[in-house]
């Protein structure tokens, strides 16, 4: 043990470990500072996409919620707000409407802004706090459907209130799609007023809590245990699965420039593991000689290596700590206004990945590396040992695709990108050592310069397949995060185009449907599809009936509970993806249902299930046939079951479209509910405007985790150059020695490296490609598409960075003396 | 004369002292003529000859070869003044393990641009007997057979001057003195002009003269 530290201490000052050394702090400081820096971003977008929920964390009860809640989370910290909600009648004069009232406490809402307007359609206003006591707020609808304005006074109950604006925005509103009654909100304190709470009342009670997220785990692990008949709890998770779907994607997004910065580091560890011991098998073979044991050797080479590890990682770990921290600062206010702080967990996990990468890449060619022959002392010309035995770079493989896996997050996405890793790299090899037979014979018929730079791949077979697959490995990275990214993203994006749906329709009735037609031709809108709709309970599956109380999960319980949505098609619209089973044809038998995967999984449906469904008395049942995947955030009118049209088609029906109302024409929707008083209006515009923004936020965060990835990518390049250093410099001499010139010395460097850089260019543009196909329709679940930019700066941009990196790595060889270079390498 | 050295110096720095290998040597060699350059190991025999190449610069003083200072030339003046004039033979034969040994003889020649290097570089290689090997890399050929194929590279570009360190110090006696024989008999041929460093007194006799260094000094045969 002494002796491995001392021998380490001879080394490091000998400067032979420097290049491990740095590679291994580069990649782990790029994997911590993505690591934390994901960590604290998704952090943010958590507190964002909870403006929707107006607060962290919901308490919703269907009556008074117990005061031990409240307390507990004032205890914990944490912020507090009340809301309740009822329906009720407003009157004012002659005219009365059927409203949901909503009154909240003064410290409403928690996330996310109120917006409200003093005329209808007028500018919004953000505005901290809810109405104050004596006054209310109506939204749009309510305003048209009374033909209120601001300053009206109005009845509620035994309470007389002053209108004092238009609500504009309301965050949580969003909450409850298909809540059909227009929104009067009042302040909570002026409830007892209205004397319209009593016993029996239909009233919802919303506890609200915001702050630290430690405080609100552990607050909701301990009010889970005490929720009583009737309670539940919600984070956002629980709440749309619109914005479920895009945080899903989104952190798949980060996932993947993380498992990239993985992969980058892994690469540049491995190249310089296997040049560090490369440069040791003369010292091996003297150790031998003087009596070291096989046992002995790796003994002392594995503590250095544990040692060396564990410092690099560890220095890192804290280089990526403050590389996160002045990201954050560069993107205060730009990403977010405040990022939470970090966790402290990336700086261990990267620690840990780092001399996990260590030893995966060095211990397979250290077994080798101890069974150096004894001979070597005295003829250096022989080589290493010949390699043996699959087991030992299984071990290293297994390791390193564990860690992969493990920084993927997610099983599935790990397998892919571990796949394509492998494919690239047995494809890679078969192509780059084609390309290099194809090279070696075409070098017979080089002249001068040509001659030797081909001469020099042809030679180094070995170490240029090393170098081809690292720079492809490097580039292939890059070119994915970059190129790719984007259209990965704007496909994504595309998902929501700007004219995608803001507005649904419903309660249509299926006679109203061609005046309906009529009317969107006359305001020339495109006119939507319409999607029948029938109500039903569900009430068996496999003829066993269906309870509540057989499902743990609140949810599957109130899914359960209420009346599904259901529809007829005849095909199946394009976005729907048959995850199992098949879409039926117009000749089966109509007793058949299709079914939104995550229900099936809720209510543990499986594929060739009977479902039997309570339709206005009548039972329906029908297989399920088709398990399918829907696209949430698309803003298309989606069901949870359909069934053909023969099963469905005889109910009492009606219909639901949505559409994209462009901003500035919202009078029409006077007109259609002037022409159409039974429909009801619902306004997502604001939904997508926080898809968008997650989108946003996102494409922005990837691109910043991109440069730290950019730069582990740099040192694996450097890390290949360098790795054949010596024998360049050691060349060069001898050339020089015999008279070869500058010009010609870096002429046939030029020619080596270019070649290298442009078959590693189109190794890495054929991987990158491949796996932004994978990526997009596997994991992402959108369209691929093909990037020509790709192949062209994968193979110039290859050619003329690794050129660049080997000059640079190999500038001293045309400056140095040669006697010293042929002294200090023989 | 082809080469003149005069009060030639070389020191380094070496843990914050300068330590002087070569002190104030001065000496000629005319055309034709066989040099042994010896002495004790560390005496400074490499690296007088080294900067004979000009493949290192010295401290102090000049190397002239055919009358050019070699010091004034830049490192790639100095590489064309070797490519044309010089040949060397090292220790450890420092034939590039990339090329055959085809390949190792034609490099001096291609690198000035030369003619017929295949045929040159081949006859040559048969002149060493080595006709039969030439597709074979270094790896596949023995110590001795390496060394023939670095002194068949000396000579292909017929320098006026030949340059060895040590040609035998890596071989077997038996194996050394024909790779001697065969330097002795192409230095005839072809009227070269040899400066071998050697620690092998039989090898120092066959010159026509010896240069004796002690500790970085010049002390007898200048």
């Amino acid at each position: 043990m002494r002796l491995a530290l001392r021998l380490l201490a001879r080394e490091w000052r000998a400067g032979e470990l420097r290049l491990l050394f740095g590679a291994l702090l580069v990649a782990v400081a790029a994997i911590t500072t993505v690591s934390f820096f994901t960590n604290r971003v998704q952090l943010a977008l958590n507190t964002q996409t909870n403006q929707l929920l107006a607060a962290d964390l919901v308490l919703i009860a269907d009556h008074p919620i117990g005061a031990q809640f409240a307390q507990r989370a004032e205890a914990a910290g944490l912020r507090l707000a009340r809301t309740l909600a009822f329906p009720s009648m407003v009157v004012q004069g002659q005219r009365n409407q059927f409203v949901e009232v909503k009154a909240v406490s003064p410290t409403y809402p928690l996330r996310g802004d109120l917006s409200t307007s003093k005329v209808l359609f007028g500018p919004g206003e953000t505005s901290p706090n809810g109405p104050k006591p004596g006054t209310a707020w109506a939204d749009a609808r309510l305003m048209q459907l009374m033909g209120l304005k601001v300053g009206d006074v109005i009845s509620l109950g035994q309470a007389r209130l002053s209108l004092a604006a238009v609500i504009d925005r309301e965050p949580d509103r969003a909450g409850d799609f298909f809540n059909i009654a227009p929104r009067l909100m009042v302040n909570i304190d002026d409830i007892p007023r209205t004397q319209l709470i009593q016993t029996g009342s239909r009233v919802g009670y919303r506890l609200l809590i915001a702050g630290d997220e430690k405080a609100l785990a552990a607050f909701r692990a301990w009010a889970a245990q005490r929720l009583g008949r009737g309670e539940r709890i919600e984070g956002i998770g629980d709440a749309r699965p619109e914005i479920r779907s895009a945080m899903e994607r989104a952190q798949r997004y980060l996932g993947l420039a993380a498992l990239v910065s993985a992969i980058l580091a892994a690469v540049a560890v491995a190249l310089a593991g296997r040049q560090y011991l490369a440069r040791h098998l003369d010292s091996c073979a003297v150790l031998r000689c003087l009596g070291a044991s096989q046992a002995t050797l790796f003994r002392l080479y594995l503590v250095q290596f544990v040692v060396l590890g564990f410092s690099a990682s560890l220095l890192g770990g804290l280089v990526g700590l403050g590389g996160q921290a002045v990201l954050a600062e560069l993107l205060r206010g730009r990403i977010v206004s405040d990022l939470p702080a970090p966790s402290l967990w990336p700086l261990a996990e990267g620690t840990a990945i780092g001399l996990l990468l260590l030893l995966a890449f060095v211990l397979p060619p250290l077994l080798h590396l101890i069974r150096v022959p004894t001979l070597r002392v005295i003829r250096r010309e022989m080589g290493p040992p010949q390699q043996r035995g699959i087991i030992s770079y299984t071990l290293g493989a297994g390791l390193v695709a564990a860690v992969l896996i493990y920084r993927a997050g997610e099983i599935s996405l790990g397998l892919y990108v571990l796949g394509g890793l492998l494919g690239v790299l047995l494809v890679g090899l078969f192509f780059a050592w084609l390309l290099l037979r194809l090279l070696s014979g075409l070098r017979r018929h080089a002249r001068g310069v040509w001659f030797y730079g081909l001469a020099n791949l042809a030679r180094r077979r070995a170490a240029s397949l090393t170098q081809i697959l690292g720079f492809a490995l490097g580039l292939m990275a890059l070119l994915l995060l970059t190129l790719v990214r984007n259209d990965l993203l704007s496909s994504w994006q595309s998902a929501l185009p700007p004219d995608a749906p803001n507005r649904f329709l419903i309660n249509i009735q299926p006679n109203q449907l061609p005046a309906l037609r009529q009317f969107f031709q006359d305001e020339k809108l495109a006119a939507p599809n319409f999607y029948p709709m029938v109500r039903g309970r569900l009430v068996a599956i496999n003829d066993r009936p269906v309870r509540a109380e057989d499902y743990p999960e609140e949810r599957t319980k109130r899914l359960v509970e209420r009346e599904f949505n259901l529809s007829w098609a005849e095909q199946a619209r394009k976005d729907y993806e048959i995850k199992a089973g098949r879409w039926w044809r117009p000749s089966d038998a109509p007793d058949q249902f299709s079914v939104e995967e995550g229900l099936a999984k809720s209510l543990n449906i499986q594929l060739g299930d009977r479902l039997s469904y309570d339709i206005a008395g009548t039972r329906v049942s029908g297989r399920v046939t088709s398990l399918r995947k829907v696209a949430w955030d698309t803003m298309q009118v989606n069901f949870f079951v359909i069934a053909p049209p023969g099963l469905l088609q005889s109910q009492p029906a009606n219909y639901i479209t949505s559409f994209h109302l462009p901003s500035g024409r919202e009078t029409l929707l006077n007109d259609l509910l002037r022409q159409f008083p039974n429909f009801t209006v619902i306004d997502v515009a604001a939904i997508i405007n926080d898809v968008r923004m997650i989108m946003d936020r996102v494409s922005d965060a990837v691109t910043f985790v991109f440069l730290f990835t950019l730069l582990a990518g740099l040192v694996v390049l450097y890390a290949a150059v360098l790795a054949t250093r010596n024998e360049r410099l050691y060349e060069a001499a001898v050339m020089r020695t015999l008279g070869a010139r500058s010009r010609q010395l870096a002429a046939a460097q030029w020619i080596e490296f270019a070649t290298l850089g442009a078959i590693s260019g189109v190794l890495a543009a054929t991987g990158a490609s491949l796996s932004a196909w994978v990526l997009a329709e596997q994991v992402l679940h959108l369209p691929y598409i093909f990037n020509v930019w790709v192949w062209v700066i994968g193979v110039v941009g290859g050619a003329a960075g690794i050129t660049a990196a080997g000059l640079l790595a190999t500038r001293s060889v045309l400056r140095v003396p040669p006697l010293g270079v042929l002294r200090a390498l023989q | 004369m082809i080469v003149g050295v005069d009060q030639l110096g070389k020191s380094i720095a070496h843990e914050g002292a300068v330590l002087t290998i070569l002190h104030d040597i001065s000496f000629a060699i005319k055309n034709g003529e066989s040099v042994a350059i010896v002495g004790a190991s560390g005496s400074g025999k490499s690296t007088l000859l080294g900067l004979l190449a000009g493949l290192d610069t010295p401290s102090s003083g000049s190397v002239t070869v055919n009358g050019v200072d070699l010091f004034a030339l830049d490192e790639d003046g100095r590489a064309a003044l070797r490519g044309r004039s010089m040949g060397f033979v090292f220790q450890s034969f420092q034939l590039l393990p990339m090329l055959t040994a085809l390949e190792n003889v034609m490099l001096p020649i291609e690198l000035l641009n030369g003619q017929d290097a295949r045929s040159r570089a081949q006859h040559i290689l048969e002149r060493v007997g080595l006709g039969e090997r030439t597709a074979h890399y270094p790896r596949q050929l023995s110590g001795g057979e390496q060394q023939r194929v670095a002194i068949a590279r000396a000579f292909v570009t017929e320098p006026a001057l030949l340059l060895a360190d040590e040609p035998t110090g890596n071989l077997d006696s038996a194996t050394g003195a024909n790779v001697i024989e065969l330097l002795f008999a192409l230095n005839r041929e072809r009227g070269t002009t040899l400066v071998l460093v050697t620690h092998d007194a039989a090898l120092a006799q066959r010159c026509g003269r010896i240069l004796h260094l002690d500790a970085g000094r010049l002390v007898e045969g200048a």
